[in-house]
């Protein structure tokens, strides 16, 4: 095996994502000009004239061929141009990326946190098949897919904010008492951390925590199931007899034979995962106020605001084939046996 | 036939569970089916001298902010989350298995169209995709079906695709070609058939999926509008009064939704163990 097979089959992977990103950006050109109606009405406003629509149809390239305005809808994405939104007028891109880092940040926490409770979990449920540990497990997984996420938000701010009064007011990232860190990463906790305001980062953590764990629960299940199944197999495999039979400890058969070995298969289970995620972001988004990209797409849906939601579709799918290429990536430099047949 | 209800005796006396999960997806049947007929009060009908009051004997489930009672709303609301469920779910499963077979049947270009297709869609985190297209289509309830249906599509393309593509050399196909059969005709009848067991299980699996999703787009704003009474927009609803405390306007319609997605998902599970025993989990 050598380093260069692994690097061309990194480079296959790349290719193979450019037909999802083209289906993609077709998706949403058929989606904005799908539009009941006619675009140029919505865009000029409930106030205009005829002269005025026709030139705003002139201005937006609506009078031109739909492969025409295709062409002309792709070059300006090439710019990074998303257009500019119906409601505010300020471009879309921009607003999306000044809004991005609040989501990711949520996003990634709530991941941190159902990888930390549903891998340990899978574990445990299939070392110990069919004990107490094993049905609760399965009951979790059952129980975590069918909680609807703005169901389960709610229901946490209510018993932590409202009857405990342990959490903090579910009303955006900080609450208004501090000041929002100097900006460098975006992230507000690791920005406060890099200022070295703990407080700040304690109020940030705090405002975090309940958006986090609804999100995680509703991501637990997929993953725990997984994590239970591979393991399962790869404990059921000739290997780890052999290794058991070679008078290995317990814990270096778990954990260097069998879980590595399993961490591909549960690898694979995160690109569904994200799918989940970045959904239902969306969602918990809007139960805590929090200020990021999905709470920017349920304003513009409410507004009628077509040219942003378009922008946030487009964003979230661009979005989520990065991750899924991430994902397949990191398989590929994790698994010993890809290249090997070179 | 006789083996088949004592498979299934065995299946619903070895795991309980399916039992329960069973007579709850008969009681969302009734009250779809009966609704109106055996709610309490006027799902409708507001009265200001008992707005925002507690779950007491007169009112099981309380009020909301408009007096109307919420037992008589949760229950209404059943038959309409049901139907945008079953709706999405009959026409993915209807067109996603058409596709799916004539993709495994056919090859070739067929299945690199169909195998696109579901590409595309599969490429988009599923909920965000249903926003999208409900924003553009317009904010009805008959698109949050649509929505539904197409995020969902793949799922029975694949199966569908996959039963059909393993059987299209065998043995009984190959006998039914020999007595004369076209294709078409081998596939509706021989092929087919075969489809219908796993993707059984993957209607009830998703059943649960598209009521979570309708009850989401609706909790965001987008299809139903109120007064209409459906679970996702009565949590959506409750919310404002969750931070001051009036707890039952969000929590009994989020239960009625968690507690139907919950017996779809257990149905799912016991229906594969019934239709395919060797991937009981």
């Amino acid at each position: 095996m050598t380093g260069s097979s692994k690097l061309r089959i990194v480079f296959g992977r790349l290719l193979q994502a450019v037909p999802s990103v083209i289906g993609i950006v077709i998706v949403t050109f058929l989606l904005t000009r799908a539009l009941p109606g006619d675009p140029a009405v919505y865009f000029a406003g409930p106030a205009a004239d005829a002269q005025s629509i026709q030139e705003i149809r002139v201005s937006l390239g609506l009078d031109k061929s739909k492969p025409e305005q295709f062409l002309i809808y792709v070059a300006d994405l090439l710019q990074g141009d998303l257009g500019h939104s119906i409601s505010t007028g300020f471009p879309v891109s921009e607003e999306l990326l000044r809004r991005l880092p609040a989501s990711l940040e949520l996003t990634l926490v709530a991941l941190i946190f159902s990888l930390g409770v549903a891998i340990p979990l899978g574990i445990l449920a299939a070392t110990r098949p069919n004990s107490w540990i094993d049905h609760l497990c399965r009951l979790i997984v059952t129980a975590g897919v069918s909680l609807p996420v703005f169901f389960t938000g709610l229901f946490l701010v209510y018993v932590f904010y409202y009857l405990f009064g342990l959490a903090p007011a579910p009303l955006g990232r900080l609450d208004f008492i501090y000041l929002s860190p100097p900006e460098v990463t975006g992230f507000y906790s690791i920005d406060a951390l890099l200022a070295g305001d703990f407080e700040t980062f304690g109020a940030a953590l705090a405002q975090m925590v309940l958006p986090a764990v609804t999100l995680g629960v509703f991501t637990l299940a997929p993953i725990a199931r997984m994590t239970r199944g591979a393991m399962l197999q790869v404990l059921g495999s000739d290997f780890v007899r052999t290794a058991r039979a070679s008078g290995l400890s317990r814990s270096t058969v778990l954990y260097t034979y069998a879980f590595r070995n399993a961490l591909l298969p549960i690898l694979t289970t995160l690109g569904m995962v994200f799918s989940f995620m970045l959904g239902s972001n969306v969602l918990v988004e809007k139960v805590f106020a929090w200020p990021g990209i999905g709470s920017y797409a349920i304003e513009a849906l409410i507004a009628s605001d077509y040219v942003a939601v378009q922008g946030f579709v487009l964003a979230m799918a661009l979005l989520y084939v990065a991750l899924n290429l991430t994902i397949d990536i990191l398989y590929t430099v994790v698994d010993p046996r890809v290249g090997m047949e070179d | 036939m006789a083996s088949f209800f004592k498979h299934l005796r065995y299946i619903l006396t070895e795991n309980p569970v399916t039992l329960v999960a069973g007579s709850l997806f008969m009681l969302f049947v009734l009250l779809a089916i009966l609704g109106p007929a055996i709610a309490p009060y006027d799902h409708l009908a507001s009265n200001g001298e008992r707005t925002l009051q507690a779950p007491s004997w007169a009112h099981w489930f309380g009020t909301d902010q408009l007096g109307r009672d919420v037992l008589s709303r949760v229950i209404v609301a059943t038959r309409l989350d049901l139907a945008i469920a079953a709706a999405a779910v009959a026409l993915s499963f209807g067109i996603g298995s058409v596709l799916g077979a004539a993709a495994g049947f056919y090859g070739r270009w067929v299945d690199g169209v169909v195998g696109r297709i579901s590409d595309t869609v599969m490429a988009f985190p599923l909920f965000v995709l249903a926003m999208g297209i409900v924003a553009a289509l317009g904010n009805t309830v008959e698109n949050i079906v649509y929505a539904t249906a197409i995020i969902n599509l793949p799922f029975y393309a694949r199966v569908a695709r996959a039963e059909v593509n393993i059987r299209r050399n065998a043995g009984f196909v190959q006998a039914a070609r020999l007595s004369g059969n076209g294709d078409v005709r081998i596939l509706l009848t021989q092929l087919y058939p075969n489809v219908l067991p796993p993707l059984m299980v993957q209607v009830s699996l998703n059943m649960g999926w598209a009521i979570l999703n309708a009850a989401g787009l609706s909790f965001i704003g987008l299809g139903v509008r109120p007064p209409t009474a459906e679970w996702g927009i009565m949590v959506a609803e409750g919310a404002t009064y969750i931070v001051s405390g009036e707890w039952w306007l969000a929590l009994f319609p989020g239960a009625a939704l968690m507690l139907a997605v919950f017996c779809f998902n257990l149905l799912g599970d016991g229906l594969r163990d019934l239709v395919d025993p060797l991937r009981r989990t």
